[in-house]
């Protein structure tokens, strides 16, 4: 094999490894956080956004939501979670508080963290969150209960064919996820 | 310098010699396609009757996972590598592949990587069991101890996958005999370019999801469990990102082959060679954007049902694009019936057939109807089974007289490709009734109206599995045989691997031949 064979077969290795790399990079560093932003932005998977700084605005009396609340236990989980309230109508533009209930049934301390979901999925970028129990883990001692705050406020530009919101916590136990964590550094 | 190859086992050990390299890789699929058809027919023997026989559901699944992960990853893709290796230095004419020493590496990790995967049959808990698309938190939360080992065999698949993908990309590119341009290549030495390139672009992805599967399992992140903010759906979109161009990766070598082997048998030159190109170019294109037509049901937008919908419908018109050519290749030409071209022409029906339950598949709302039964089983089986294996065994055929020098034995080719060809349809054309009317894939039990087609799959499948004993035999009897092949071994056939000696001398193109 001659010498300027050998050199471009190099110089292409090169090239080709590089784009190995950077489609190692794109699936581990670039595809979750595009696929977070990208469900984030459309509402896809109901996957509602983070804390909502709320600003001034006037509250749409002309029009009446009807916002579900539900409250399922992930696997084994064994906490009793439940809505305060099953449902609320509330006016677009107005903040509204309600609360969750759990109760830790077991004798040992636990840690939950639960995960929102909403229905229909063009609802989900008009739904906003003030404060929400789902931000922060939440731990419990054994037989402890506790009363779980949401705040949210429907924003006015929600479209006109929405009617009813449903949303939807799954409760995680993820003590042992956090003892893994914490073993590991 | 030797001229001939060292004796002993350390030829192979440390070979760097094309020609060794690819009979090893062939070897090995073929080692390896007799294993994962074991586990296919301990599934069918199970499935011969309703109610449990033979095995328990836990070691059912595993069977149906390995034999997924065995057949893709150790039979398909390493015996097209090896007809890569064997044939690609000789159709354009190069003195050897342009990394030899790396070949050798790509090879020779393969081994490993399976013997570490078919460790885990013994292993406490048992061998992984949550498919071979290993879904999370199938594959995560509740995978086997095992699921570390998988995880590592699949590295080095990967690796190996790369790396031959690497080397045939550098020996297509620069390795070209004077003359030789691009459009002047042979049409199997094009597909795989093209699949080298989706290789490289996808393994690096695969790989990439199984990392995260790891770091979920033993370091606390959380890239697919929905408690720590992250999302299993997003393990089905970064798997079928590399799913479904690998299942490219499977098929296009494949549509190479049949346009060498058609235009031989019908005596004509292929029809629309141009187009083939085009058309192979255009299939590994739409390969990116459609990988979501295996989640229809994972709860999606309308508008990406319909994108996904109509992408993956618009593949159809390359691949008939393709179809057509081969038809018309055959077309008022002088054909015979060699084993390759029975093959070959089987091929075309039949992947056809495949194609086609893939467009039922393809609409978003019957998808529904279908998903995750038999019919898909059926469908996959009809384009890997009489597409990507039936076009290795045609290659085998085709070229195993330039390899080993001896003609192989017609009749019992003839005998081989019937079996062969009832056996499959006995197995999988009952599979799509099974599935239209509702049998779940995956279980090792179904219900009483399932039991006389899938009776029948069974039967079909055993007679599919020893006519491969019959297909081992007649390789051996021709490598042992006397029956000497000529240097072009059929009739007037096109390509510069058919002006060398048959069998084809150690070292080929040591000087560039001149190419018109």
């Amino acid at each position: 094999m001659n010498r300027s064979v050998e050199q471009s077969n190099r110089r292409l290795t090169f090239k080709l490894v590089g784009v190995v790399v950077g489609m190692f990079i794109f699936a581990v560093y670039v595809m979750p956080p595009m696929y977070d932003l990208f469900c984030e932005v459309t509402g896809l998977n109901g996957k509602t956004g983070g804390r909502y700084q709320a600003t001034e605005s006037i509250v749409d009396t002309s029009r009446q939501i009807t916002v579900q609340f539900v409250a399922t236990n992930n696997e084994s989980m064994p906490w009793s979670f439940k809505p305060q309230l099953q449902s609320i109508k509330v006016h677009p533009g107005e903040e509204v508080e309600v609360r969750y209930l759990a109760t830790n049934p077991t004798s040992s301390p636990m840690v939950a963290q639960a995960v929102p979901s909403l229905v229909p999925f063009k609802a989900a970028q008009y739904f906003h969150k003030t404060e929400c129990f789902c931000f922060n883990q939440q731990p419990l001692d054994g037989g402890e209960s506790a009363e779980l705050p949401l705040r949210f406020i429907v924003d006015q530009d929600v479209p006109k064919q929405v009617h009813t919101i449903t949303l939807s916590y799954t409760l995680f136990d993820i003590t042992d996820k956090l003892i893994l964590a914490s073993s590991d550094r | 310098m030797a001229h001939g190859p060292a004796k002993g086992f350390s030829r192979w050990l440390f070979t760097t010699n094309h020609k060794d390299i690819g009979t090893m890789y062939l070897w090995f699929s073929f080692a390896m396609f007799l294993m994962g058809g074991v586990f296919a027919l301990v599934i069918r023997a199970e499935l011969f009757e309703p109610g449990l026989q033979i095995v328990q559901p836990e070691f059912f699944n595993q069977m149906t996972t390995m034999h997924g992960l065995v057949m893709v990853f150790g039979a398909v893709m390493p015996a097209f590598v090896g007809l890569a290796n064997w044939l690609i230095p000789m159709m354009i004419g190069a003195p050897d592949m342009a990394l030899p020493r790396m070949n050798n590496w790509s090879f020779w990790i393969l081994p490993f990587a399976f013997a570490m995967l078919s460790s885990t049959l013994l292993m406490d808990g048992g061998a992984p069991n949550f498919g071979w698309t290993f879904y999370a938190p199938l594959s995560t939360t509740y995978a086997p101890p095992s699921v570390t080992f998988f995880i590592f065999a699949v590295h080095i698949m990967g690796a190996s996958s790369i790396m031959g993908a690497i080397n045939i990309i550098a020996t297509i590119l620069n390795m070209r005999a004077p003359g030789m341009t691009l459009m002047k290549m042979p049409l199997f030495v094009w597909t795989w370019l093209i699949t080298a390139y989706l290789l490289i672009a996808v393994m690096p992805v695969l790989a990439g999801v199984v990392t995260m599967m790891l770091m979920d399992i033993h370091f606390g992140t959380s890239f697919f469990d929905a408690a720590g903010g992250g999302d299993p759906v997003l393990f089905q979109h970064v798997f079928w990102f590399f799913g479904h161009p690998e299942v490219y990766i499977m098929i296009l070598p494949a549509f190479g082959v049949v346009s060498q082997i058609i235009p031989t048998f019908a005596r004509k030159p292929l029809f629309g060679y141009a187009s083939m190109v085009y058309a192979t170019s255009s299939i590994a294109f739409l390969s990116f954007i459609v990988w979501a037509h295996h989640m229809f049901t994972v709860g999606m937008p309308v508008a990406g049902e319909l994108f996904f919908m109509y992408a993956t419908m618009l593949i159809a018109v390359p691949t008939g694009v393709k179809v057509f050519n081969w038809v018309t290749t055959m077309f008022k030409g002088s054909m015979t019936f060699e084993t390759p071209m029975l093959f070959s022409i089987a091929f075309v029906i039949l992947f056809t057939i495949g194609g086609f339950s893939g467009l039922m598949l393809a609409i978003a709302p019957a998808d529904f109807q279908y998903h995750d039964t038999y019919f898909v089983v059926a469908h996959f089986h009809y384009v890997l089974v009489p597409g990507a294996i039936f076009s290795i065994i045609a290659a085998v055929y085709y070229w195993l007289p330039k390899w080993c020098g001896n003609m192989y034995d017609e009749t019992m080719g003839k005998t081989h490709f019937w079996l062969a060809f009832i056996g499959l349809n006995l197995t999988f054309f009952p599979m799509h009734f099974v599935g239209l009317a509702g049998m779940p894939r995956r279980i090792p039990d179904y219900a009483l109206q399932f039991a006389d087609f899938n009776m029948i799959a069974s039967v079909g499948a055993f007679m599919f599995g020893a006519a491969q004993i019959m297909f081992l035999y007649n390789v051996i009897a021709t490598i042992r045989g006397k029956h000497k092949a000529t240097a072009e071994v059929w009739d007037n056939p096109e390509g510069l691997e058919w002006t060398v000696a048959s069998p084809a001398p150690y070292h080929t193109f040591s000087t560039p031949p001149e190419v018109k």
